[in-house]
């Protein structure tokens, strides 16, 4: 049995659904004794929701010393606290944008190991796997035995799975000092729509394909109909097309979704890089000797201005409201 | 202004990686400067030019070849470099970090270190948070846009779905650069040769008294190729056709709708 540490990361105090498959990675063969650290208070339906995967304990943390949002370096020291305290094996977290910040500043404070961005997770055997060469390759690594580790889990990497437990509530005071060297200034919401596209569990991508910003107005329907998020490959970035937070691939996300569209997108080897962890990946070209079709699971050689509006259509049709 | 710019030696994005013996991959593809890399090496110019003075010196920690990543960065423009020598191409980043924040504090005091994101081999994405901890400098990473007034620095980072979050940090401190932040420069034939002149100061990563492969380190016990998917089931018949048999497939073959 291992005693296991989750930073849970919440989102305008709702737990992100990306953090379940993070307490099924905690929760391992079942035996694991899982906590749930949560800066600030914890709402109740994020309570039960923690408590219905399986999280015995959540730990509310708090603080006198300054404002855990505002600080990165005040609410790693807090953390880094809270996980001496605990006397914890094992942080895990997600390799969201946040979870890679905060554990890489929880591991470097506390100097503990720490692999970011896993796919797998062994917490019997202490072995994580992760990719290399942005995808190209699997590494397994051996944590070492004794002492706490940290791992971030790719979004969407492992499933949740529901396991409804008892759990306790309990605050955790850091009397850790804000050092005082940075301050988050602002947070300006951006225009990728409502669904983090890292985190979405569908993606409709585009590329050169697409032929301009008019074309993925088309895939923003075809998503918004599957309640999924718009990527785009480097060439509809390099273009103007789409926006480099949009962009799939080496140079830009790593995205880990159940269904992956691919529209006019040939298929580089940086491209499949940060997709090719998808669980289905479909793509549109009208090219029949595209990269794309030799790597994938369902191929449509035809032209995507015809087949994404009929599949927006479609969906529609089928989907209520 | 004393600015730091940590660069690593690692394969080109587009190259074929195959997999050597368990733990190893063919090292014989062309290597590069990390990408990410490339947009710290040129904020760091950047930062110089504005200052009107300063110097930029590059510090890689890698295998000897990692000296073409350095000359490179010279020949855009930094000053001079300092590599660290390993016979290894995968290093903890523990180490690395531990190499680097001992190379930089007997080489200078630093106002700005900046270094890529990530590496693109085995995307740790943590040195320079720990280069920051042995520093006792705070850091900021992702960042897509920075700006230096006043002995202040503002960055930019995205946080995810376009999100951006500006964080102000006090000088000296770290900066993990990503794509967005600028338009990296092309060196130009003349500066290249240039380059060749730079001073480049060499030493062993034992002499700096760190250990390569310490006990308690993670261990890499496999690297696998990872599998790829088969080619494509080609669905046929007219894009509404077409729409229709994918919406079939993805419900009740793939079961992903």
């Amino acid at each position: 049995m291992a005693k296991v540490g989750v930073c849970i990361e919440m989102d305008r105090g709702e737990v992100k659904r990306a953090n379940l498959g993070v307490l099924a990675a905690a929760r391992g063969d079942g035996d694991n004794e899982v906590y749930a650290l949560v800066s600030g208070r914890c709402e109740d339906r994020a309570k039960a929701l923690l408590s219905e995967h399986g999280a015995r304990k959540i730990v509310e943390i708090s603080t006198e010393k300054g404002d855990l949002a505002a600080s990165p370096d005040l609410e790693a020291r807090v953390l880094g606290e809270a996980v001496k305290r605990y006397g914890f094996d094992l942080v895990l977290g997600l390799s969201s944008a946040r979870g890679k910040d905060l554990l890489a500043r929880i591991a470097a404070l506390m100097n503990i190991p720490l692999t970011l961005d896993c796919i797998g997770l062994d917490i019997r055997e202490r072995m994580v796997v992760k990719s290399h060469f942005s995808g190209k390759a699997l590494a397994r690594i051996k944590l070492p035995a004794g002492g706490c580790a940290a791992c971030g889990i790719r979004p969407n990497a492992i499933e949740p799975a529901p396991a409804p437990v008892e759990t306790e509530v309990e605050t955790f005071r850091s009397s850790a000092d804000d050092p005082g060297r940075m301050a988050v200034k602002e947070i300006r919401q951006g225009a990728g729509g409502e669904i983090d596209l890292t985190e979405a569990d569908i993606v409709v991508a585009g590329g050169r394909g697409v032929g301009g910003a008019e074309g993925f107005r088309m895939l923003e329907a075809c998503a918004e109909a599957l309640r999924g998020a718009v990527g785009a490959s480097r060439a509809a970035v390099d273009a103007g097309w789409a926006p480099h937070s949009m962009q799939v691939g080496q140079t830009g996300k790593t995205v880990s979704p159940r269904l992956y569209i691919a529209c006019g997108i040939s298929g580089s080897v940086q491209h499949f890089a940060g997709m090719k962890t998808a669980k289905a990946i479909v793509a549109i070209n009208t090219d029949k000797d595209a990269p794309i079709f030799g790597k994938c699971d369902y191929g449509l050689q035809a032209d995507l201005f015809e087949v994404v509006p009929a599949l927006t259509e479609k969906l529609k049709s089928r989907l209520p409201g | 202004m004393q600015i730091y710019v940590c660069v690593k030696h690692v394969p080109d994005t587009a190259a074929t990686i195959r997999v050597i013996g368990g733990t190893g991959f063919d090292e014989s593809v062309k290597f590069v400067m990390n990408p990410y890399d490339e947009y710290a090496v040129e904020q760091a110019l950047r930062v110089r030019q504005q200052q009107g003075t300063g110097e930029v010196v590059v510090v890689s920690v890698g295998k000897p070849a990692a000296m073409s990543a350095i000359r490179s960065a010279l020949a855009v423009g930094a000053d001079r470099g300092i590599l660290v020598k390993t016979d290894r191409q995968f290093l903890d980043s523990a180490v690395t970090s531990q190499a680097l924040a001992k190379v930089i504090r007997q080489d200078g005091a630093p106002d700005l270190i900046f270094t890529g994101k990530q590496s693109v081999d085995t995307e740790g994405m943590q040195t320079h948070f720990r280069l920051a901890a042995a520093l006792d400098l705070p850091v900021a990473t992702d960042v897509a846009a920075f700006t230096m007034t006043d002995g202040k620095v503002v960055v930019e980072r995205e946080i995810g779905g376009g999100t951006r979050e500006s964080i102000e940090m006090t000088l000296p401190c770290v900066v993990g650069a990503t794509r967005g932040l600028n338009e990296p420069r092309y060196p130009k034939l003349s500066d290249i040769m240039k380059a060749r002149k730079k001073q480049v100061r060499e030493m062993d990563l034992e002499e700096l008294g760190v250990q390569p492969a310490p006990s308690g380190a993670p261990e890499l016990v496999a690297l696998e190729a990872a599998p790829e998917r088969g080619e494509a089931r080609m669905l046929l018949g007219t894009p509404r056709e077409m729409a229709e048999q994918l919406l079939e497939h993805l419900r009740n073959e793939a079961k992903v709708l």
